[in-house]
């Protein structure tokens, strides 16, 4: 008789993008299978989007996710001046680009965050977090928001960047700058987490590209895709940075992956704020003709798809949101299966989906009797952590 | 200038050629929007050959498929974007029977289109040859059968609030 027990993950937690319903099946310590279940909390937004105007899908996708709060409404937007042919003002291109670095720094932060949580380093959790605060003064700056920025807008932008915030912005680059080099010196050198993160749940560059991974996923696993450079939009055509990629397609290629990123997002604001130029930014676009368009740009997490289609009224017909998750999701998958219960917390995270769903594990025997709850897990995977800081001679 | 475009770049108007030569009379229709984008209509019994062509051959990656309810008939598109040049070729596919549409599954061809199968499964009520995994994906268990959200005839229904 097989001694498979089920663990239930989830279902949701109002904060993210897509909260998830998992399964795993495991045989001992060992994951043998998993099953995914989402629309737990589906809000139906492409139907909603059927009934309000061009103007109003806008704050509608807005609201998706609170952490992609800009990728969605510019994915959108350009989805819409692809149907319409609408141009778009040299200065709001830039100011875009700013909106979606900065956006890209604070999600990742938020995720170094997180990942140093579950792996018992709850230093790099605090740091993280603090670190983020400055983008999001950043943010609340330019935007009037921390989050939910409703900066996007069919031909430009809805608000400028003041001259005189300029040097503030700057100011706060660098001091994140000399932050981020801690947190990264932090995580990059630490033998501990060479140890802990190597090895672990490897996504091969072929299961990756039948997959369609994206973004930071992909880019771990030796697949050199990224929207801003292979399908240039706002202002990414004309300037400089480099697309980070690492062949190993393990865990902790990944946390290289993001950490590298995040230098590129603040040269890239500094290129901006140093090229921004003058003019208006808005063209004030007028109607939305029959017909059909397509939006991508790079999320944090990958690429954002939107597709928008038009009958003349001022409502679209259709229109398809695809956020970068719903293809790196099934990655899990193949990631999980043959790995320790410890580790399936931060494979998972790795992919940097909703936390939220590892903070709602349980496992449970096959007679529904819970066996270990959420504190459980992450205290698997913290202690996991202390044995091999020991046997390393840490501790 | 910074823009560094990768080697091997090849233009929208060669790789839609490539396509027509390919497939002859099975393309109905081409249409280039601009040089970022194309549609090209093809019928449904034949989208497991051009995905496999487009992908394999041409080395195109899967976006994502969607569909839409044209009233008269159900399209699906399937997105395919050129990473290497930048740009999106979508293929329409028209299933003209929309009482019970039916057409064959690309997930043999890649696993990328696993879950949005299922996705236009429940929400449109499009039927994959061959894709044995159609659970309902996102709509929950209660849901009644033979109602698909998506489509135009699907109202909205008035929630009670008295029962909230």
């Amino acid at each position: 008789m097989s001694h498979k027990a089920h663990i239930p993950i989830g279902p949701y937690h109002p904060l993210q993008e897509e909260p998830e319903f998992y399964k795993l099946v495991v045989e001992g310590e060992k994951v043998v299978d998993v099953d995914v279940r989402i629309g737990w909390n589906h809000r139906g937004i492409e139907k909603i989007s059927e009934s309000k105007s061009f103007d109003q899908s806008i704050f509608i996708v807005e609201r998706i996710c609170g952490i992609c709060s800009s990728s969605h409404p510019i994915t959108c937007v350009q989805a819409i001046e692809d149907l319409a042919g609408i141009p778009v003002p040299e200065r709001a291109l830039y100011i875009r680009s700013i909106i979606q670095e900065l956006e890209r720094l604070h999600s990742h932060l938020l995720w170094a965050g997180l990942a140093g949580h579950f792996l018992g380093y709850n230093t790099i959790f605090m740091w993280g977090w603090k670190y983020r605060e400055p983008v999001c003064d950043i943010m609340e700056t330019v935007t009037g928001n921390r989050q939910n920025y409703a900066m996007m807008k069919v031909g430009g932008v809805r608000r400028d960047i003041e001259k005189e915030h300029i040097p503030y912005i700057l100011k706060r680059l660098d001091e994140l700058i000399k932050q981020l080099d801690m947190l990264r010196g932090a995580i990059l050198d630490d033998p501990v987490l060479h140890a802990r993160l190597k090895g672990v749940g490897i996504l091969t560059k072929e299961k990756a590209i039948d997959y369609a991974a994206l973004g930071p996923t992909a880019r771990a696993s030796g697949v050199d895709i990224d929207v801003r450079r292979d399908h240039p939009y706002a202002a990414y055509d004309r300037l400089k940075f480099d697309v980070i990629t690492r062949p190993e397609g393990d865990v902790f290629a990944k946390v290289v992956v993001r950490i590298l990123e995040m230098y590129e997002s603040i040269s890239i604001i500094r290129q901006c704020l140093d090229k921004l130029p003058g003019g208006p930014i808005d063209s004030n676009p007028k109607d939305i003709p029959p017909g059909e368009g397509i939006g991508q740009a790079e999320a944090p997490r990958g690429e954002c798809f939107h597709y928008v289609k038009s009958d003349g009224t001022n409502s679209p017909v259709r229109h398809k949101v695809r956020a970068p998750t719903y293809m790196n999701f099934p990655t899990f998958r193949e990631t999980v299966i043959g790995e320790t219960v410890s580790d399936a917390t931060i494979i998972l995270a790795a992919i940097d989906p909703c936390y939220c769903c590892t903070e709602r594990m349980l496992i449970v025997d096959p007679k529904d009797k819970e066996l270990f709850g959420v504190q459980e897990l992450i205290r698997l995977s913290q202690e996991k952590t202390m044995k091999l800081k020991e046997k390393m001679g840490f501790r | 200038m910074g823009f560094r475009k990768r080697k091997g770049g090849v233009k929208i108007d060669d790789l839609l050629q490539n396509i027509q030569d390919r497939f002859g009379s099975k393309v109905i229709k081409v249409d280039k929007k601009n040089q970022k984008r194309a549609y090209v209509d093809i019928y449904p019994k034949d989208i497991v050959e051009f995905t496999k062509y487009i992908l394999k051959d041409l080395n195109l990656r899967f976006n994502i498929a969607s569909a839409v309810d044209d009233f008269d008939a159900i399209e699906i598109l399937y997105h395919f974007a050129h990473d290497g040049s930048g740009f999106i070729i979508s293929l329409r596919a028209i299933i003209e029977e929309k009482e019970d549409p039916h057409i064959d599954t690309i997930t043999a061809v890649t696993r990328s289109a696993w879950w949005i199968e299922r996705e236009i499964h429940e929400l449109f009520g499009v039927h994959f040859n061959g894709n044995s995994d159609l659970r309902p994906l996102l709509l929950p268990d209660d849901w009644p059968k033979g109602v698909y959200p998506l489509r135009k005839n699907f109202i909205v229904p008035k929630r009670d609030s008295r029962k909230a």
